[in-house]
């Protein structure tokens, strides 16, 4: 009789005996390799009784039982008898398990009805809306405490997300402030040129950059840099419970975490779109001078003659705005944040889109009352 | 200081001995009623119902997801409960307005799994934060305070750290101290020896024992640690996940030697300690 196959191929050969089939099973069984297929090695036949033996078998893993389970799932189907006599009792143990497993296992059915669905999907709508408001009126509350006693801000937390906000944000906000600038007076160049009017892109790049441009670059910039930061850290503070620890103590996180933050952005926001305006105009004038051949100086002088102080008022009006809203934004999705790695970055992403809807809403709604208004 | 940097039993100021304090189980700390929590309207825990004498050791035990986080979290106002009551000695806190609610939260502090630092905040700070919000001290005075409860968990030395610096033990060990810094009368300890080598774990069990017998301090600890659970516990809740609630109240040598239910001899008599006691 062949001793044990420590090495080759793992084989099985169904040999004819009376009254069945003697499945013998000889070679190495792992799952990382090929295994052979029960109804190959079946064929045609329908015997009445199948006997597995696995004398010749060298090592095995879970690819033998998965072998086995197939024929024992065949014998049960097809009403043969299924005699397991000749497996070690090892082997019969885990095949046992195998089968209790596959009996025990449910699909999980997380489809839901078209019903249902809507009827989450409010739930979660007015579970989310109600956060919101509370959110804000917390805030208004605490903006209130604040103003109240302003010794007891955290004064200290503030200036550093002023500096993490608003300083350490400059470089990126001069190198697209610079292009945005660069772009429009290029495009205004092309145009303006064919009517001798090359001095009026100062008047287009001045006008739009302060009114526009400039505060909306700076806190499109910000809503993604410093609204993703605001909702990751605060996202995973939640997912550490260190918000619970400050509500455990009674300290609201609002006015811990979500004011410091929010002042921060509100101050630092017009400072970064004057900053903004100021740069952008640069743009322009480097496009002026090194391609429509103007003097830095006349353009200058064009850009201070249409260019007005309600004009830069607007614009940081705005920005004022634009800033609390990314702040918002960012706090409220780091609040409502999952408490898992992939509930962080949902509020970051989530931080960066909701700012930035924001941010457009309120400069189309701005838009409009500035015009009703006459500004 | 021992090896382990905890503090010699009585070597640290605070820790001194000087008790004068005595144990009264029979008057109530906390007294939980008809309490059902859970979570997004699935029911965790139905109708529980029990009391923590003051100064006693209580532990909430209980296998994985029977509820035992849930009703910490419910206890100290994480979460609201779906129905029931809590009373922190004699007075309603589950129902309690905002400021009666912000009025009892400093009388009690907890000690989350993970340690739940600040991590933007040093060890000093995060000691210093709760006297901050909830005293008149000076800036000295609660310096000075953050330096002793710091030291009182065998953290002099380290008041200037961020927790991103320390190690998982010394971070439940700053925890504790920042969950003491208002002198609590309840201590709340959800799974303190989680992730701890035995021997730090042990070590923050005798700070445990030091806190209740040096301050009368009443405690209540979540955990399935059995050795923690035979070395403190004065008296325990079992919680059961398919019965949604308590099924046995008792000491735990009582409940591991003479329990009716098979499951709570089957979760005590795992127990090295047990054996040896």
């Amino acid at each position: 009789m062949p001793g044990r196959q420590e090495t080759g191929e793992a084989q099985a050969t169904a040999l004819e005996r009376e009254g069945g089939l003697e499945l013998v099973l000889a070679g190495v069984w792992q799952i990382t390799a090929p295994r052979p297929s029960w109804t190959q090695v079946l064929g045609d036949r329908k015997p009445a009784r199948v006997r597995p033996q696995v004398d010749e078998v060298g090592k095995w893993d879970t690819s033998l039982l998965l072998f086995l389970f197939e024929v024992q799932e065949w014998c049960r189907r097809t009403g043969a008898t299924w005699d397991s006599a000749a497996l070690p009792e090892r082997i019969a143990v885990l095949l046992q398990q195998f089968v209790k497993a596959h009996e025990k296992s449910e699909p999980h059915d997380r489809s839901d009805s078209f019903l249902t669905s809507v009827g989450r999907t409010t739930i979660d709508t007015w579970v989310r809306a109600r956060s919101a408001s509370t959110f804000l009126g917390e805030s208004v509350i605490g903006l209130v405490k604040l103003l109240r006693a302003p010794r007891r801000f955290r004064w200290r937390d503030c200036l550093h997300e002023m500096q993490l906000c608003g300083a350490m944000a400059l470089p990126i906000v001069s190198l697209i402030s610079f292009l945005v600038g660069l772009i429009m007076a290029y495009q205004a160049a092309v145009q303006l040129r064919q009517f001798g009017a090359d001095i009026y892109v100062a008047d287009l790049v001045g006008l739009s950059v302060v009114r526009e441009m400039g505060p909306l670059m700076a806190a499109i910039i910000l809503a993604g840099r410093t609204g993703a930061a605001f909702a990751a850290t605060l996202a995973n503070m939640k997912a550490n419970d260190e918000v619970d620890a400050l509500e455990s103590l009674g300290i609201s996180p609002v006015q811990f975490l979500v004011l410091p933050r929010l002042i921060a952005l509100a101050v630092m926001m017009p400072l970064l779109a004057l900053y903004s305006n100021g740069v952008g105009i640069l743009g322009g004038m480097a496009v002026a001078a090194g391609v429509l051949e103007i003097p830095p100086s006349a353009y200058w002088i064009e850009t201070q003659s249409i260019v007005d102080l309600s004009d830069v008022n607007s614009g940081l009006l705005k920005s004022v705005a634009f800033g609390v809203l990314i702040g918002l934004s960012g706090c409220l999705r780091g609040l409502q944040a999952e408490r898992s790695a992939a509930g962080v970055g949902q509020a970051a992403t989530s931080a960066v889109v909701t700012g930035i809807l924001l941010i457009i809403v309120a400069d189309a709604l701005f838009a409009v009352v500035f015009n009703i208004l006459g500004w | 200081m021992s090896e382990t940097g905890f503090p010699a039993p009585g070597s640290v100021p605070g820790f001194g001995g000087q008790a004068n304090w005595r144990p009264n189980f029979a008057e109530p700390a906390i007294e939980v009623a008809g309490l059902s929590a859970g979570y997004g309207g699935e029911v965790v825990l139905r109708d529980v119902s029990f009391t923590v004498g003051r100064s006693e050791i209580f532990f909430i035990i209980g296998g994985s997801g029977c509820g035992k986080s849930t009703l910490l979290r419910n206890l100290v106002g994480l979460n609201v409960p779906m129905s029931g009551t809590v009373s922190f000695l004699g007075r309603p806190f589950s129902q309690a307005d905002a400021a009666s609610r912000r009025a009892m939260l400093k009388t009690f502090g907890m000690l989350f799994q993970s340690g739940a630092l600040w991590s933007s905040l040093s060890l000093r700070e995060n000691v210093a934060l709760p006297l901050e919000e909830y005293t008149t001290l000076s800036r000295r005075e609660i310096n000075e305070i953050a330096t002793l409860k710091l030291g009182q968990v065998g953290l002099a030395g380290f008041e200037d750290y961020f927790p991103a610096e320390i190690s998982g033990g010394m971070k439940k060990r700053a925890g504790l101290a920042r969950a003491l810094a208002l002198d609590p009368e309840i201590v709340f300890f959800d799974e303190p020896s989680a992730g701890l080598d035995p021997v730090t774990s042990r070590k923050l069990d005798e700070l445990i024992l030091q806190i209740r017998d040096n301050f009368g301090t009443t405690i209540v600890v979540v955990s399935h640690e059995l050795a923690s659970i035979f070395a403190l516990a004065d008296r325990v809740i079992m919680l059961d996940r398919t019965e949604q609630g308590i099924i046995a109240t008792g000491t735990p040598h009582d409940l591991a030697r003479n329990s009716p239910d098979p499951r709570v001899v089957e979760f005590l008599r795992r127990s090295d300690g047990h054996k040896r006691s």
